[in-house]
């Protein structure tokens, strides 16, 4: 039972670690409070959905499609609607509280479209439900699949951004964007592929949880809380902080709902949250880029 | 912060231009037309609801008033003019938006909002304006009180005990024949509609000596069921219930179906009888049950199936659609019968008259469909989300066990 829970509590923190890596890329490295986050995860999941049900593409080339159509737009969505505001904030906070409502009217702009091409209904298709074993355990393979994106991505990116030069370059740029400048970062360019890159990875989240979540044109905002909660306990802008806090989550959860009561999870994940906040309020792994 | 303020201006400008330019037009078509409004949860948690059984029926009726050439008032057709508001899933902004149809848009008739709570919400306002307020999508126990504090109201999906006691009929009949043994598993969403059932569940199955080896709630928006469904697993239980909205819905047939449990019942909340579960489940939805269920020789429903499909491209679902139609039809008639605009006098006739619907006669007692008039539970037999209960000619029997997950 420890070890089914465990497994179980795993599968779901990696998806909540998944869901949350490209917020803590926006939000840590490209300093976008990407409100309309949830949004563009729904819009992926979405277009895989009519990707698999109209042309009959597997949702995994699905992904090999939306991903970089995902970076393209997050890059064209940054050029044009929030550089301008880049380029008029004064501090961060500033950009911080204007980027906040430029991405809330997006988050509209995206949902209206959504509703008008897919209405309110729920939405929802079966790829890769296929128990696996492990440890005798059964777990889908959908959601196995997920976990293995979420470990494969969060290192990568971990060490992508550690181990290479591009990648020192976006943490100089997380950690002070002014001082940056003096030793020739072109600061512009690294928040645009920050932000674009966190775009490609929050579609590949939608792609995965659209296979075995069922979502509508609304479900957006449920997605950016959770990556809300997971970027701000695991650190801003820290992939590695993102992949540990998800999976806390995810445990977290899964042994609340076996032990004590399913009723409890949601006040469980709170607790957590508040407690992390009061002890380390810059997060589990500190604020940005290690 | 200037700038700011002046777009906020010029924004609020356009929007109450926007509001007078719409006042006036209706004011100088007031004459030759019927205005009808409602209220709908097109954003918000509620949307997935209302969009598959509220909205199309009232795309579906007003178009078919339409092409008739409109509502039959005094010997002439008078088309129809519909005014749709968006209550984003609020009940405030619901009860705001009904008021506004009332005062300001002066409607002639209300369509409900979607679900229990934004109808008892709205009832007050309703009630206050004595507007009808034919609900479809509301299961509540208080219906028979609130019928008596607003006779306005109508509730075509009865109350949360009804159900109960037809599920529990159809399982101790099962257990007397040694088909399950005594022992439930049941699981709720820690919402309206599931505190309700889950509440009538629990006394309904003690009473009838049934053991609930499991009863658990989980917060709304629970995607993730393993933990619950290998608890089930566990408890011996060979029947599973589950008061569920349509994502848990789904969530829990998956995850049931990826560990293999296959409990002899298996019965899940709302979703189950939606179109997008036979096209999610195929064969696996057979056996499954739910609350609805339709009658497959029935004419009038498998005629209604045809005009929902062929408006909507997609099935309308299995338990609220077609008392929505119905309770359209009805005021269509009621309507029709007093042959004028009275509000009071179309309350009174839906009351007392006998109406012709897709569902056959139908004549209310106390603001409810009688018992009999359709399925309490349903079933997926071949296809079809077919009615098992309350007992009654027009029911088939329970398929026992579930057939094993393909």
């Amino acid at each position: 039972m420890f070890v089914e829970a465990l497994l179980t509590g795993i599968t779901l923190g990696g998806m909540y670690a998944l869901v949350a890596m490209g917020l803590t890329l926006q939000y840590g490295v490209a300093r976008i409070m990407n409100l309309s986050y949830g949004e563009i995860l729904v819009a992926a999941a979405f277009a895989v959905f009519w990707l698999f049900t109209a042309a009959g593409l597997s949702p995994l080339l699905g992904l090999v499609l939306i991903v970089p159509a995902a970076l393209l737009v997050s890059w064209l969505i940054y050029r044009i609607l929030l550089l301008p505001l880049v380029q008029r904030a004064k501090t961060r906070d500033a950009l911080e509280v204007d980027s906040i409502l430029a991405t809330f009217g997006l988050l509209f702009v995206v949902q209206g479209i959504m509703l008008v091409l897919f209405g309110g209904a729920y939405y929802s298709y079966s790829f890769l439900a296929i128990p696996v074993n492990v440890f005798g355990v059964t777990i889908a393979a959908n959601r196995l699949l997920a976990l293995a994106f979420a470990a494969v991505i969060g290192l990568a990116l971990y060490l992508g951004l550690t181990r290479t030069r591009a990648g020192t370059a976006l943490r100089a740029v997380a950690v002070d964007p002014v001082a940056a400048q003096l030793v020739a970062i072109d600061v512009r360019a690294a928040a645009a592929i920050a932000f674009a890159l966190g775009g490609a990875l929050v579609a590949s989240g939608g792609v995965l949880v659209s296979m075995f979540l069922t979502f509508n044109a609304n479900i957006g905002v449920v997605f950016t809380m959770k990556a809300l909660i997971i970027v701000i306990m695991g650190g801003v802008g820290n992939m590695l902080g993102a992949l540990v806090a998800g999976l806390i989550l995810g445990l977290t959860e899964t042994f609340v709902a076996t032990w004590i009561d399913p009723g409890l999870t949601l006040a469980a994940t709170y607790t957590i949250f508040l407690i992390i906040l009061l002890v380390r309020p810059q997060g589990l792994f500190g604020r940005s880029g290690r | 912060m200037t700038r700011r303020f002046r777009i906020l201006a010029a924004a609020l400008a356009v929007g109450f231009a926007g509001t007078l330019s719409l006042v006036a037009s209706n004011q100088a078509l007031a004459q030759d037309k019927i205005k009808i409004g409602y209220a709908i949860s097109k954003t918000g948690p509620n949307a997935g609801g209302a969009n598959i059984t509220q909205i199309p029926n009232y795309q579906l009726w007003v178009k078919e008033l339409n092409d008739k050439g409109g509502l039959m008032i005094g010997g002439k057709r008078v088309p129809v003019e519909v005014i749709e508001y968006d209550d984003r899933s609020n009940s405030e902004e619901a009860v705001r938006a009904v008021e506004r149809l009332i005062t300001q848009d002066k409607v002639d008739l209300l369509l409900p909002p979607w679900g229990t709570g934004l109808n008892l919400a709205v009832g007050p306002v309703f009630n206050k304006y004595g507007y009808p307020q034919l609900t479809f999508s509301a299961v509540t126990d208080q219906a028979p009180a609130l019928v008596k504090r607003w006779p306005n109201s109508f509730w075509f999906l009865g109350t949360s005990v009804q159900y109960i006691d037809a599920l529990v009929d159809l399982l101790s009949k099962q257990q007397k024949a040694g088909k399950i043994n005594g022992t439930v598993a049941m699981i709720s969403v820690a919402d309206g509609f599931g505190i309700d059932l889950s509440k009538a569940a629990r006394d309904g199955l003690t009473k009838a000596g049934f053991k609930l080896a499991m009863d658990k709630s989980y917060p709304i928006g629970t995607q993730d069921m393993s933990p619950l469904i290998s608890e089930a697993q566990r408890s011996g239980a060979d029947t599973f219930i589950a008061f569920s909205y349509p994502p848990d819905t789904v969530a829990i047939n998956d995850q049931s179906k990826v560990a293999s449990f296959a409990p002899k019942v298996m019965f899940t909340g709302v979703g189950t009888g939606f179109p997008l579960f036979p096209q999610r489940f195929g064969a696996n939805a057979e056996g499954i049950m739910s609350l609805g269920g339709w009658d497959p020789n029935n004419a009038g429903t498998v005629e209604y199936r045809k005009r929902h499909v062929a408006m909507h491209s997609r099935d309308p679902d299995y338990w609220g659609s077609q008392l929505g139609y119905v309770s359209l039809q009805m005021l269509e008639q009621a309507v029709e019968r007093v042959g004028k605009i009275d509000r009071a006098a179309i309350i009174k006739e839906l009351q007392t008259g006998t109406f012709d619907t897709v569902l056959g006669k139908i004549k209310l007692v106390d603001n409810m469909p009688p018992k009999g008039t359709y399925a309490y539970i349903g079933q997926w037999q071949n296809g079809m989300f077919t009615g098992v209960a309350p007992a009654g000619a027009n029911m088939k029997d329970m398929v026992i066990p579930k057939p094993a997950w393909k």
